[in-house]
């Protein structure tokens, strides 16, 4: 572990893995999602639903939905802005089976009618790991800059990727391939050691076959409004 | 790599002629790939984040679960009274432990060290030592790359977590990297600096995690005040010359053996210990009917 997982992150209590990784879960769900939420079902699994009350981990979910960052001290506060700002926000406990005790799974939808669904867990210290993206089993933690590409199950897609970041010297640190079935929707999760340039995501995203492409860059400064 | 023994640590400190908290900079800068003034400017963070959430304790909070909140007031009230049994010194030390423990409880901003129920300890020790000494922010840095480093080396050997360990894993960790942080404050050698760890964990060793509802609060708050102290006095046993017997590595060694020995009962699971007791259960059934 490096220095500061052992001293840090600056946080807002109770728990790194109930709070300060939840802030994280909804804040990963909102820039998956591409925009701030306008409804947000939540489902809260094992101990996050157990205890989660008393960690805070309702607020802390929302507060991440809102964009904002572990140490922001409005997150207490967080339902509160939600109402204000117009977001609905509804909370259930689920059962799930063969998921990490401290999981949530976000039903989240933008003004514009854009849906994204997204499980996640938290593993302890504040990190995370995106266990399932619009029901397609994948595995990433956003710690680093991840390429996240919606594709047609064909041959040729992975090859594209790969050469486009071959060019722009980005070294791919893992690389996750998931599909639903043969010759249907594939998800391809690449995380960098290197930040994907933009204008190489957008062009990504208007090839023959790639339904939707989405970055994410952990350094990135959130528009909140807030 | 960063030092996975004291032993090394102290070796390298020796070769190079260097004090502890300046290897665990080199170390941080050749690990990472940082620069000396970025890890600087994180590190001064966490001292100013510290003091900061010392400030802005604020004693009408009360937490979600309505157990915890006030305490830390009511210790300022009593060391103002000058009839403590600890004096003025300890009796501060208490009141921040208790301050950082119940801020954190009340979703106040906090700094894990290492992790946030156990986040009152280095703060506690570490303020109150500054003030009373007049110590300048930089050496406060120091201290703190100090408590690091040794909390890294508990971390590569034994674990960090509650629910891996126990609470010795936390507490106990806190505590002994309070107390190597003292000892280098106060001018000790690496030596004593391993001395006074060894002597902080050994003293925790056992100390299970049994959190009532599974909460951060009900046991967690006032086990920061047990950390602080035994951090301050392992560290005045290490400068006082005293050693400890089983060195510091063999001492993290066996927190390890033990945590894994834990029944998972009493690993942040709340079903053992105190969480099991028949007021610990009465506040978790109280809890879940709301």
């Amino acid at each position: 572990m490096n220095l500061y997982d052992i001293l840090g992150p600056v946080m807002v209590g109770p728990s790194s893995s109930h709070t300060a990784g939840a802030v994280r879960i909804g804040l990963i769900t909102r820039r998956l999602l591409g925009d701030e939420p306008v409804k947000a079902h939540i489902d809260l699994a094992g101990s996050f639903a157990a205890t989660g009350k008393g960690h805070g981990t309702d607020r802390a979910l929302v507060a991440g939905l809102l964009g904002m960052q572990p140490d922001d001290t409005r997150i207490p506060d967080s339902l509160r802005l939600a109402l204000e700002r117009g977001m609905e926000v509804h909370f259930h406990e689920v059962q799930l089976t063969d998921a990490h005790p401290n999981t949530a799974v976000l039903h989240v939808e933008t003004a514009q009618g854009r849906k994204l669904e997204l499980q996640a867990s938290s593993l302890g210290g504040g990190r995370i790991m995106v266990n399932k993206l619009d029901g397609i089993e994948v595995n990433f933690t956003g710690e680093s800059p991840t390429l996240i590409v919606h594709n047609l199950d064909q041959p040729g897609h992975v090859a594209e990727v790969a050469s486009m970041l071959s060019h722009k010297a980005v070294n791919i640190a893992t690389l996750h391939l998931y599909r639903n079935r043969r010759g249907g929707y594939a998800v391809m999760v690449l995380e960098t050691d290197q930040p994907v340039p933009e204008e190489s995501v957008t062009w990504l995203s208007h090839l023959e076959g790639v339904m939707k492409v989405t970055y994410l860059n952990p350094t990135q400064e959130e528009d909140n409004g807030l | 790599m960063a030092f996975e023994s004291m032993e090394e640590w102290i070796q390298y400190c020796r070769k190079q002629s260097v004090s502890a908290p300046e290897a665990v900079i080199l170390e941080d800068i050749h690990d990472r790939g940082v620069t000396r003034a970025e890890t600087w400017k994180q590190m001064a963070g966490m001292w100013s984040a510290m003091c900061q959430s010392d400030g802005e304790y604020d004693r009408t909070l009360i937490s979600q679960s309505g157990l915890v909140g006030g305490a830390a007031g009511q210790m300022e009230d009593y060391i103002k009274t000058d009839h403590t049994l600890c004096g003025d010194m300890i009796g501060k030390v208490i009141m921040r432990a208790l301050r950082l423990g119940e801020s954190n409880a009340c979703m106040k901003r906090i700094v894990a060290a290492p992790t946030a129920g156990a986040c009152g300890v280095l703060p506690a020790v570490l303020i109150t030592t500054a003030e009373a000494e007049k110590f300048s922010d930089e050496k406060m840095t120091e201290a703190l790359f100090t408590a690091a480093g040794i909390g890294q080396i508990i971390a590569s050997r034994a674990y960090i977590a509650g629910a891996m360990g126990g609470c010795q894993a936390e507490i106990g960790s806190a505590s002994s990297m309070a107390a190597g942080a003292l000892v280098y404050l106060k001018n000790g050698s690496p030596e004593q600096i391993a001395d006074a760890a060894a002597i902080a964990m050994k003293n925790l060793l056992g100390l299970v995690c049994d959190p009532v509802a599974g909460l951060v609060e009900v046991p967690c708050v006032k086990r920061n005040v047990v950390g602080a102290i035994n951090a301050m006095a392992a560290a005045d046993m290490a400068l006082a010359g005293i050693h400890s017997a089983v060195p510091a590595d063999q001492v993290f060694d066996a927190m390890k053996e033990i945590g894994d020995q834990m029944n998972s009962s009493l690993r942040e699971t709340a079903e053992g210990g105190l969480a099991a007791t028949p007021a610990g259960r009465k506040v978790r059934e109280k809890l879940t009917l709301h």
